[in-house]
């Protein structure tokens, strides 16, 4: 049956709507076309030199972090690393601009900011190494433990800050997640919490350009990643990924903003990964060199060399002194990682519930037997005291 | 309710009848009364009250800050709940529906369930997801599933499932206080089942993991929990026509799973059946089936059987009450345990 056809079609008129009105005028939420830039403009005159000086230095560990994290690789003292080379920026930002009493939720990617939160460098390879899942309390640091499944931490994020907020501390989340991770149902349910219940968090996204082979092209058709800010109802960021000291503003601003009560903001960093997705992956299948070295003369450990041996606030000898620096704790993170871990198999049964089911405790039994039987009794005693 | 039933009430000191709805919202305003850090959040269940009107009152005398009408969206409920539980509150989560559940799966499966054991024990969450769940109301499709065989597949889950007043009350109760996090699945036919519980005189009932015995008998078990107690409680009354004296027993949680109760009960009787609405394969009941066999072969006089959902998606309603065990359906596997008089 057609429209015409049904009875009193013809005396059906619909009433229109009452005048949809956006509550938010959209043009203040809005990135700039251009992502931010602090570095090579005169804005870094203005910017704190000791500031520009710690960014380089904790950049230059970063990178030789992720050099011997991916070397332990090879050696099969590490199972797998994703690298954040070329990204250091965004890593080091994203630590430097929480307090003490803040919260960072990581992803995979994310070792180096949590190292740069003050992590032992070790610690936050455990899961990497397959030693333990998280090796370290995350209410001591306050950093989440670093989250495999995309951007399933970021409604964690949401309701820590909320949390936070309805307990009456001045308290900001800030949390991680890359291009493809965008693409996920979390990222969408998250930030729309957060916008509708003004939580104080920032989402930092890093698009580094591939979602392990898949071209951000491939990824979404906004103009931008920031833009999806907007019909959340939030402000969206777009800064140069590799430029520290702009990743560094805009994130402060951003937790200065969410600090205040006024809400969470969307920061888009455009970054490159340098390296391929992990150490399994090979990047060669999906993309070419010259896009590869086209990102490396936009190095972000270059760039904050430029500026700061052109104003005259580093020189060779600096430089060597913060190799150096670095060099020594990828000795260190080299010996510690050397040395086997000792692992208690009945770990297995202790952190599943609070008490033990029944049927765990069946389990734990039996292997007990079996580690008897394969080392001797006194291997548990020997365990335990190694721990 | 009938005159005869208020009379009991009296007699044992208990108000008035009340339902299972009503003994959850008790429940669910008692815990926040008591402790300020439990937070209940989901959809409608401020202003409204919940579609089922377990959370009727709770925005009202606690602030929305408190019962928080969320966005429509499970995932970040339950996400946003982690959080929140990461920073010490104690969510209560309500999923409207049993399927509506699903897609909060992820956050339930890989960081509610395992973040205990990620942490090493440093970061345990106290959360508890109420589901109103199973079928026999004439709901429409996705709105009748038992979804408890995907939870009791998933460790670091307690699956807890009242089925009667005192139960919905008590055990509510000590899954809000659980620091580990419960699914808590509420049989939605048994909602307006009434008892004669009063919030003034709740009884004491047995912690999360105990098995009951809810009516003894000596000549077979039924293993049962949720919205088939009712029914394997008729079926027992029924069969005694047929000279049966069943046992019947009410899980109350299927994680943890209360092996002694069940077993014990079993090798006293010697047969069991266990009977459950949803699916049988892949369902609960296989897996319930093979600890008794493995506890008690040398007691049993028959195969366990099972009673159980056919291997379909839920039903039309029309349709519901082919599918769902009912009296028959149990009294015709109690007939079939005379094994050794068919072989």
């Amino acid at each position: 049956m057609t429209v015409q056809e049904l009875p009193g079609a013809a005396a059906y008129r619909p009433t229109p709507p009452p005048a949809w009105k956006p509550l938010t005028d959209p043009a203040p939420l809005l990135p700039d076309p251009e992502p931010f830039r602090v570095l090579g403009t005169d804005a870094a005159a203005e910017a704190d030199p000791e500031l520009l000086l710690r960014l380089y230095a904790e950049l230059v560990r970063g990178r030789r972090y992720n050099a011997q994290a991916t070397a332990l690789t090879k050696q099969g003292r590490l199972a797998v690393y994703p690298s954040s080379t070329g990204q250091e920026a965004c890593e080091i930002a994203a630590a430097l601009v929480l307090e003490d009493r803040d919260w960072l939720f990581p992803s995979y990617r994310d070792t180096l900011a949590a190292v740069a939160r003050g992590l032992d460098p070790v610690e936050a390879l455990t899961l990497l190494r397959g030693d333990r899942h998280t090796g370290y309390d995350p209410r001591e640091h306050r950093i989440a433990p670093l989250c495999t499944p995309l951007a399933t931490q970021l409604p964690h994020a949401v309701g820590l800050a909320h949390a936070a907020r309805l307990k009456g501390d001045d308290v900001v989340a800030l949390a991680m997640v890359g291009d493809g991770g965008t693409s996920e149902g979390d990222f969408h349910e998250a930030l729309n919490f957060a916008a509708v219940w003004r939580a104080p968090v920032v989402f930092l996204v890093q698009n580094n350009g591939f979602a392990i082979s898949v071209p951000l092209a491939k990824q979404t058709a906004a103009p931008s990643l920031a833009h999806k800010a907007v019909g959340y109802g939030m402000p969206g960021r777009l800064v140069d990924g590799n430029d520290a000291a702009a990743v560094h503003q805009v994130l402060s601003e951003a937790v200065a903003r969410a600090r205040r009560g006024e809400g969470p903001t969307l920061v888009e960093a455009v970054t490159y990964r340098m390296d391929a997705h992990t150490n399994a992956d090979d990047a060669t299948r999906y993309r070419g060199d010259s896009e590869v070295e086209t990102w490396r003369a936009h190095d972000p450990i270059r760039l904050l060399e430029r500026e700061l041996t052109g104003r005259g606030l580093l020189d060779e000898g600096g430089m060597r002194t913060v190799r150096e620096e670095a060099e020594r704790m990828a000795e260190g993170l080299r010996e510690q990682m050397n040395a086997d871990p000792v692992l208690d198999p009945m770990d297995l049964f202790s952190h599943v519930y609070e008490e033990q089911t029944g049927q765990l405790r069946e389990q734990a039994a039996r292997l007990q037997v079996e580690l008897d039987a394969e080392h001797g009794p006194h291997d548990r005693d020997g365990a335990e005291e190694g721990r | 309710m009938s005159t005869a039933a208020a009379t009991a009430g009296e007699r044992t000191g208990r108000a008035k009848p009340s339902t299972m709805a009503q003994a959850l919202g008790r429940a669910l305003r008692d815990s926040m009364a008591e402790d300020p850090t439990v937070h209940v959040l989901g959809e409608d269940v401020g202003t409204l009250g919940g579609v089922f009107r377990v959370t009727d009152g709770l925005a009202k005398e606690f602030g929305d800050e408190r019962c928080t009408d969320t966005p429509l969206a499970e995932a970040g409920i339950l996400g946003a709940a982690v959080g929140m539980a990461m920073y010490g509150l104690r969510p209560v989560v309500e999923m409207q529906f049993d399927a509506f559940a699903y897609p909060a799966f992820e956050q339930l499966v890989s960081h509610v369930a395992k973040m205990r054991n990620r942490t090493g024990g440093a970061m345990p969450l106290p959360i508890t997801v109420r589901v109103p769940y199973g079928g026999g109301i004439g709901g429409v499709e996705h709105h009748s599933d038992s979804s408890e065989a995907y939870y009791m597949a998933t460790p670091g889950l307690h699956v807890v499932m009242p089925a009667t007043v005192d139960d919905a009350y008590g055990l509510l109760r000590e899954s809000i206080a659980s620091d580990d996090p419960v699914v808590f699945l509420e049989p939605k036919r048994l909602y307006w089942s009434k008892a004669d519980w009063s919030p003034d005189a709740p009884a004491p009932v047995e912690p999360i993991g105990r098995a009951v015995v809810r009516r003894p008998g000596r000549s077979a078990t039924l293993i049962t929990y949720g919205p088939s107690l009712p029914v394997c409680l008729e079926a027992a009354e029924a069969a005694t026509a047929e000279g049966w004296d069943l046992e019947v027993i009410d899980l109350r949680s299927l994680v943890p799973f209360d092996d002694e109760t069940v077993a014990a009960s079993v090798r006293r009787t010697g047969r069991a059946v266990v009977v459950h609405e949803s699916s049988g394969f892949g369902g609960p009941g296989g897996e319930i089936a093979a600890r008794v066999t493995e506890r008690c072969f040398h007691h049993l006089e028959a195969p366990v059987l099972r009673v159980a959902g056919f291997d379909i998606p839920y039903p039309p309603p029309m349709q519901e009450r082919h599918h769902l065990p009912g009296v028959d359906r149990v009294l015709d596997a109690v007939a079939r345990l005379q094994w050794e008089a068919e072989s």
